[in-house]
């Protein structure tokens, strides 16, 4: 100990420095990979999305300024897709919410069994998303699934734009309350048992317990779980694709897309609606980040 | 020890990296056969690796035949194969093309002019109709492999004499108390996009008149289109009738709810095995007239076999697509598969009738009258935009069907030029 202190003044600028350098050599890969697998792919993007630009018309290929920008928006088509994706979006994150903080509260106080609770409660969310939404489309067909049966009802669950909507909503809530419940439970972990005790010998009851401590020391947790499914809801893509293909007005953004880039393979149009879409979720996301800066600095000096 | 340490992590980065780069370009020239790639959606009943591998035997030590199984749904196939072919990958050398993909990749590049020699030897005895799937612009650039045509399949136990219009079969299925269903195809995919090409072109109308023109005549379109939504609107539709599909339809009949199914022919061969009951009673008459005394024009499916343009192996693939759809080759997948020859001349064959009992001419008449889809390098974009215009049937109101025809007509106008989202 002593030996390493008495050598400090001459050796810190040199272990310094090569220790930084050793962090930059270490760091290098993860950024020059980040570059390229998350950046290039951006730009190129933009850059497509600038052109025209059709694999199956190679000769008309060439630059089409904004225009492309101006199809996607001036289209009815768009604008009824994102309001299709927000009102997914909103009801399905709301439902999982409300869900997920229930499941929360259970896993947290479950007495016995406590793993197993925790995991059986994760099962929904370790099915691929694609396996989950076939299984939910053969149970709610109307001759074979199960659904029809336990309801007493012959109901064409696809053969409508709200039955559609229900069914595609459920299945997201199905799979992806597990998610929103396990960051909520993180929240409540980082609770401090003694403010429930202090409040008990006050006199509080379970509901004033749970407003007036839970709720307000788990704004941050709360607001971390929203953002992350609420970006993740708005590129909804697998369950609509499986169960309707976009029938019955049910597009996402995301379906809008995959048909322009991959189904009609124009590049030009397909990368203006991937870019705008972006553009959404960085929206989305700055929202909440402005707003959860806010909140933790005014839970700071309560908590 | 830090620089050691760093020199160290420096080298093995490099190592890896240098493992991942020459990973990626295995394989390697070397003498003996060629091998060609044969993408083609899989046949459940073995027809492919079958016909490859006779005709690798065959070839004398050309080429080999490996196939590349596609999925099954043709939207898919489709997907896949253009992202290779935009990307001028060489390990395509066979295509295994739906009809409707003739034209998209003749222009842009992807397939490979048939030679007129080797043209004229895989066309002979083949289809008009089934001929033109396979060109665009007056060239040839497939081989026709199998063909297929839709049938009307009625149950014979509840209906005397199979109908001979849309209108007939429509009330004939309303006055059945049980199984008065009629089963089609108009989930939003390819398929409905056949559906209404069939009842358009059955009404005496057309979607496209050349690959960039938009035909569609008001008045037989808005014939055509009439039943469709009649039958939407009716107790005789199926309750999954958006959602459904062949297999749907397939179900649906067999489950004994319906007295009639618009289906292929792979229906007969799939009742029989799944449910002899309803099989025994299957009765089996032409796609039904839209207007009465015009005869219809059955929807034309099946796969026609391109040879790719960034194939190393030009000469071979041209060899081995030719003996892959030779009259043998078709007459396995018939025997194999219950899909039916393309080459009109094998209809008295023992193979075609024992898979069609007694319907085998049925099958050849229908192919020979069938429509086509429209042949356009955008027909993805025109596809996409009859079902996003037609799509569900019940759109279509029966007493005024000019709305619907309005917006097919414009959706197809902006599909046609490439504009617009769809």
């Amino acid at each position: 100990m002593e030996a390493t202190t008495a050598a400090r003044p001459q050796g810190t600028s040199e272990r310094t420095r090569s220790e930084r350098r050793l962090g930059w050599m270490l760091c290098a890969p993860a950024v020059i990979a980040m570059l390229l697998v998350t950046a290039y792919p951006i730009a190129y993007a933009f850059v497509l999305s600038l052109q025209n630009l059709d694999l199956r018309f190679p000769d008309e290929s060439g630059w089409a300024g904004l225009s492309n920008y101006q199809t996607v928006l001036t289209s009815s088509l768009w604008w009824q897709d994102v309001g299709n994706t927000v009102l997914i979006m909103v009801i399905s994150v709301a439902i999982e919410l409300a869900l997920g903080m229930a499941i929360a509260l259970v896993m947290y106080r479950a007495i016995f069994g406590r793993s197993v609770v925790r995991t059986s409660v994760l099962i929904p969310y370790g099915i691929v998303t694609v396996v989950a939404a076939f299984a939910w489309q053969f149970a709610f067909a109307p001759d074979t699934g199960f659904v029809n049966p336990a309801l007493g009802t012959d109901k064409a669950w696809f053969g409508g734009h709200v039955s559609s909507l229900a069914v595609i909503i459920f299945a997201e809530v199905w799979k992806t309350t597990p998610f929103m419940a396990l960051l909520l439970l993180a929240g409540l972990t980082t609770i401090d048992e003694g403010l429930y005790e202090a409040a008990k010998v006050d006199g509080a009851n379970a509901t004033q317990r749970f407003f007036r401590i839970t709720l307000p020391l788990m704004k941050p947790a709360i607001l971390v779980a929203l953002l992350f499914r609420t970006l993740d809801a708005f590129r909804i893509f697998d369950n609509i694709f499986i169960m309707t293909r976009g029938a019955f007005d049910t597009e996402s953004v995301s379906i809008l897309g995959y048909n322009q880039l991959i189904s009609r393979t124009n590049l030009g149009l397909g990368s203006a609606v991937s870019v705008l879409i972006f553009i959404c979720v960085l929206i989305i996301a700055f929202a909440f980040v402005r707003l959860l800066g806010v909140r933790m600095a005014e839970g700071r000096p309560g908590g | 020890m830090h620089r050691k340490q760093h020199q160290h992590l420096a080298g093995l980065t490099i190592l890896g990296l240098a493992i991942v780069v020459l990973a990626g370009c295995g394989g390697g020239a070397g003498g003996g056969p060629a091998t060609l790639n044969w993408f083609v959606a899989t046949q459940p009943g073995g027809t492919i690796q079958e016909v490859a591998k006779r005709c690798g035997d065959q070839s004398n030590g050309r080429y080999t035949i490996d196939v590349q199984l596609l999925p099954t749904d043709a939207s898919q196939q489709r997907e896949q194969l253009v992202r290779r072919l935009a990307a001028n990958d060489s390990s395509v050398d066979l295509i295994g093309m739906d009809v409707i993909w003739t034209a998209e990749f003749a222009n842009a590049g992807w397939i490979k002019e048939w030679p007129a020699a080797q043209a004229r030897q895989v066309t002979k005895g083949v289809f008009p109709s089934v001929i033109e799937t396979a060109s665009f612009d007056g060239k040839l650039y497939g081989a026709p492999f199998n063909s297929n045509t839709q049938l009307l399949w009625y149950r014979k136990d509840l209906v005397q004499k199979p109908p001979k219009t849309w209108d007939q079969m429509i009330s004939a299925a309303e006055k059945l108390p049980k199984a008065g269903k009629i089963q089609v195809q108009a989930s939003k995919y390819e398929g409905f996009t056949v559906w209404v090409n069939a009842m358009i072109e059955s009404a005496g109308g057309k979607i496209l008149s050349g690959p960039e023109s938009v035909a569609l005549p008001e008045k037989p379109t808005e014939e055509g289109l009439t039943p469709m939504g009649k039958l939407a609107d009716s107790s005789a539709a199926a309750t999954n009738i958006s959602t459904s599909d062949e297999d749907t339809a397939r179900l649906g009949f067999e489950d004994g709810s319906s007295a009639f199914m618009l289906n292929y022919t792979f229906a007969y061969a799939s009742a029989k095995e799944n449910a002899p009951d309803i099989a025994k009673n299957m009765g089996f008459a032409r796609f039904p007239q839209v207007t009465p005394g015009r005869p219809s024009k059955p929807p034309l499916g099946g796969f026609n076999i391109g040879v790719g343009s960034y194939s190393d192996h030009q000469s071979e693939a041209f060899d081995a697509a030719a003996c892959v759809s030779n009259t043998k080759s078709q007459l396995t997948a018939t025997e194999l598969d219950g899909l039916p020859p393309s080459n009109e001349r094998l209809y008295r064959s023992k193979v075609v009738r024992t898979a069609y009992p007694g319907f085998a001419q049925l099958v050849k008449h229908s192919i020979e009258d069938a429509a086509p889809r429209p042949q356009t390098p955008a027909y993805q974009d025109v596809s996409l935009a009859v079902q996003s215009a037609l799509q569900p049937p019940s759109k279509i109101d029966p007493d005024d069907p000019t709305p619907a025809y309005d917006d097919l007509r414009s959706k197809v106008e902006d599909a046609v030029k490439r504009k617009g989202l769809l």
